[in-house]
């Protein structure tokens, strides 16, 4: 799979892509592998304050329910309304167009923290 | 502390060379998808799916009194099956909680065959060894056997490309002994999917060879591998019960709605005493099936209020592929156990509308 190398990775298996101060967040190839079939996708609404490592909602599959943690801290612009009525999207693109939600970031530096696309390879990897 | 290495099944190198996805379940290293589930649950309902189930345990029975045996540790009447017939059973406590349910097939007068959950097994074992108060001897036989589950519309076709032995005849629940894919084989017209389809046991060196074989016979009908996952919404969608879930040592079968399997006119067995007292005195609870309104899926262990106040909880829940819905299995105080009833399972705190409803969710066309 194809892990874009400009975008930041975490170890609860979420990707962040950087243009300007807007963040796109969005969950990688791994996580969607692991949940297997994608029944819903819970999104906070516009205007919410995300806190870095707190649970900015959930994903949930036929088999289980799992939290999104924020990767960075900021307010949500956008929500994608495709994974409302589409869900299975996840499964088919989560590197693209079924990414989450996109954040006005407040401190970019966070960003530069997270794992690069090979670290993250390598962490997953040796995960599992 | 130590963790145990994981026990394998003698095709856990297929499993893996085929990009099985692999899991620990009960401390056995096993497949829970391999296409993905969803694809999985509807290639059984649609076509034929193949099941790798050899870490189910297999215990035996054998001797002059092993019916009395068996009748005598189980609850559903061993004296009527006759030769070459299975039947879902409980295999029960004193107190009417279940140590397992199992399936008894009636090899010969003189000798029964078990199979047994995986990570019960060996309580299974102790437990009737504790009552074998009979002439007869029993044997855990589990590393004898492997186990192959083919199942769906498709099965008999697959199955039949691979034995001489006519199989159209095998009733539901029955199984004859023969050869199999080039190996000895007991082959049964059981399954936990709610489909028609066979369970085929083989010596644990033949399995690989008769998994390979099974799988290039399906070729044509679309047969797939199935994971543990498809597996269990193939047995939920069906309404069959799995132990830690609907059942287990503080639920009778009476409370599992599993009233069928009890014979209390066959004479003693162990937890006759307490299931008389029980329907005596009346269930205080019973499992029921429920179907979700509102947004959400209410997963095993979830709570269910009834009015506002917690009356039960969950004890499988999930989408259901085939039927397309969200589905589920609880607990409810008797008065409320039956269709109909309007609840609320609370999903991450979250009441969440849903109602009772008749079972099996799903029944195959006949």
């Amino acid at each position: 799979m194809n892990y874009p190398e400009s975008y930041r990775y975490t170890k609860e298996h979420e990707w962040v892509s950087l243009t300007g101060d807007i963040a796109t967040i969005g969950i990688t190839f791994h996580a969607q592998e692991e949940l297997g079939d994608i029944v819903y996708v819970d999104l906070p609404k516009p205007g919410a304050q995300l806190e870095t490592g707190k649970s900015l909602g959930s994903v949930e599959s036929v088999k289980a329910v799992s939290d999104i943690y924020a990767p960075l801290a900021g307010e949500v612009l956008e929500v994608n309304e495709l994974l409302a009525t589409a869900p299975e999207k996840l499964n088919e693109d989560p590197h693209g167009d079924a990414w989450l939600v996109k954040v006005r970031v407040g401190d970019s530096s966070e960003f530069n923290n997270l794992l690069s696309a090979s670290d993250y390879q390598t962490y997953v990897g040796a995960e599992s | 502390m130590t963790t145990a290495p994981l026990k394998r099944t003698p095709l856990n190198e297929v499993h893996r060379a085929s990009g099985a996805k692999m899991v620990d379940f009960g401390g056995w290293d096993m497949p829970v998808q391999y296409s993905g589930l969803v694809d999985e649950h509807l290639t059984v309902r649609n076509a034929v799916g193949l099941f790798d189930v050899s870490h189910m345990g297999e215990i035996e029975i054998r001797g002059p009194e092993a019916a009395k045996l068996a009748d005598y540790v189980t609850t559903n009447a061993v004296a009527k099956l006759k030769h070459g017939q299975a039947q879902y059973s409980g295999l029960l406590y004193e107190h009417g909680g279940f140590v397992d349910d199992i399936l008894v097939h009636k090899v010969a007068d003189d000798s029964f065959f078990i199979c047994v959950n995986a990570s019960n097994q060996e309580k299974d074992f102790e437990h009737i060894v504790a009552n074998n108060h009979f002439e007869c001897e029993v044997e855990f036989a589990s590393e004898k056997y492997a186990q192959i589950a083919i199942q769906g519309p498709k099965a008999l076709e697959t199955a039949q490309q691979l034995t001489e032995t006519p199989l159209a005849p095998i009733r539901y629940y029955w199984f004859t002994d023969g050869i199999f894919a080039g190996v000895p084989a007991r082959i049964a017209r059981t399954g936990y999917t709610g489909e028609d389809g066979f369970e085929v046991y083989v010596a644990p060196d033949d399995a690989v060879a008769v998994w390979k074989a099974i799988l290039e016979a399906g070729k044509s009908a679309g047969i797939k591998p199935c994971g543990l996952g498809a597996r269990n919404t193939l047995r939920l969608e069906s309404k069959m019960a799995l132990y830690g879930h609907e059942i287990g040592a503080s639920i009778s079968p009476l409370e599992a709605d599993l009233a069928w399997i009890v014979k209390f006119d066959k004479g003693a067995f162990i937890g006759r005493d307490a299931l008389l007292k029980q329907k005596e005195n009346g269930l205080t609870r019973k499992l029921v099936g429920f179907e979700m309104r509102g947004r959400g899926i209410g997963r095993d262990g979830y709570e269910v209020l009834l009015a506002g106040s917690p009356a039960g909880w969950v004890t499988s829940g999930s989408p259901a592929p085939f039927l397309n819905k969200n589905l589920g299995l609880c607990y409810l105080p008797l008065a409320h156990a039956k269709a109909g009833e309007k609840i609320e399972i609370v999903v991450r705190n979250q009441p969440v509308e849903a109602e009772t409803v008749p079972t099996p969710f799903y029944k195959r066309p006949q």
